[in-house]
């Protein structure tokens, strides 16, 4: 069991995890029918770096639970409410611009956060960020790229993504969110406070749309129960049943 | 029986060719950090390429094989995941197969420098990933043939 001590740290690490293999999941749903090759292969390698981020968070989640898990258990043998990743990860992908301005929104984030990561007190905290780190920077640099190729488009494609930001911006808010979770990894040092990077992460995301030619919605509406796992979207039952289905039908089955 | 030299068993490793790129060594890769005898267990450091590189339980399974083949009994391969790999740690032999290969090898600015077929400089990035999670595909816009680009990291 964890203890109270690393109680904590196994949800956040949860919450790390949960995010990298529900988003990777639903980017590997493009493999084999994204608009190029070139944006399916990419989409398919972005979703492959995430799943092994997943690998890593969740593989060290298992070690802090204690209970002889494996990243596999974690990630297969959980229901929705056991989830602790952010709506936006789990939101259906939509169409191609919509996808990609999801990826950008987290790629943002996420390219913050690791680099604090790295100044973590844990050390395999810090070691894991320090990997995934590399990984990302050509992440956002691809999505940011896309995104602005996209938005400052044609008419088209610039109303799909100007669509497509303002029906994700919502759920960019629970990013920054904290709990007692984060209280006490900001206590222990291990991770900062969500909320001192939002600053950060304006400036980037404004300056990707003004390049996009897209307008940051100003309403701060916040759609959240992601990461604290009260109220997940309908959709994450969806995709749970297909990304565990081996397993619900053949319990403990191995290769 | 003794145990083999360490420098030994660097050698043994060093004929162990990457999964997806056969033309280099898991050595010339350098993904290998440290070979070292506890007590009477090898135990091999290596450290993955990219998180979610399926070819890393391949390597595994090979070095598993190739050093049993050669009569070691007890092995622990260890993961090590900082310093985390870099493009760097390619050695010179590396970095020369690859391009004999047609695989234009990293280079810090981030892009490749020359087209490994007709050396050409004028060149152009088509996607920043590639068929696998180290490489993209750029174009030589002087012979005009695709070629994959070994990405920096």
């Amino acid at each position: 069991m964890a203890t109270p001590d690393n109680a904590a740290l196994f949800q956040f690490l949860l919450r790390m995890g949960d995010n990298t293999l529900i988003l990777g999941h639903r980017v590997s749903e493009w493999c084999g029918l994204a608009p190029v090759l070139e944006e399916d292969i990419a989409l398919a390698n972005t979703a492959l770096d995430l799943i092994g981020q997943t690998q890593l968070w969740l593989g060290y989640a298992a070690d802090v639970q204690g209970e002889g898990k494996t990243a596999d258990d974690l990630a297969f043998l959980r229901d929705v409410w056991d989830f602790r990743n952010v709506l936006l990860v789990e939101l259906p992908n939509g169409d191609f611009g919509q996808t990609i301005m999801r990826q950008f929104l987290f790629d943002a984030w996420a390219s913050i956060m690791l680099a604090r990561l790295q100044k973590s007190s844990d050390q395999t905290v810090r070691e894991i960020a320090e990997k995934a780190s590399k990984e990302v920077s050509y992440h956002v640099e691809r999505s940011a790229g896309t995104v602005v190729g996209l938005g400052d488009g044609t008419e088209e494609s610039h109303s799909r993504m100007q669509a497509a930001l303002d029906y994700l911006f919502p759920y960019v808010g629970e990013l920054f969110l904290s709990d007692e979770v984060d209280v006490a990894m900001i206590q222990a040092e291990i991770a900062p406070d969500p909320a001192s990077l939002r600053a950060e992460y304006d400036a980037l995301v404004a300056k990707i749309m003004a390049e996009a030619t897209l307008t940051v919605p100003a309403d701060a509406y916040v759609h959240k129960g992601g990461r604290s796992g009260a109220l997940h979207t309908e959709h994450l039952g969806h995709l749970l049943a297909q990304m565990q289905w081996l397993q619900r039908a053949y319990p403990g089955c191995r290769w | 029986m003794g145990l083999p030299d360490v420098a030994e068993v660097w050698d043994w490793l060093s004929t162990i060719p990457d999964p997806e790129i056969p033309v280099i060594s898991l050595v010339d890769l350098g993904i290998i950090r440290d070979v070292g005898w506890r007590g009477d267990t090898l135990v091999v450091t290596v450290t993955p390429t990219y998180s979610g590189c399926p070819a890393t339980t391949v390597i595994n399974l090979d070095i598993d094989a190739a050093l049993r083949a050669r009569g070691i009994k007890k092995l622990e391969l260890k993961r090590q995941l900082s310093p985390a790999w870099t493009t760097g740690w390619l050695t010179e032999t590396g970095r020369r197969k690859l391009e004999e290969f047609g695989i234009a090898p990293p280079q810090p600015a981030g892009g490749p420098s020359r087209c490994p077929r007709c050396h050409g400089e004028n060149l152009e990035r088509l996607s920043q990933f590639g068929s696998t999670p180290c490489k993209a595909q750029w174009r030589c816009r002087d012979c005009l043939e695709p070629f994959d680009y070994f990405k920096c990291i």
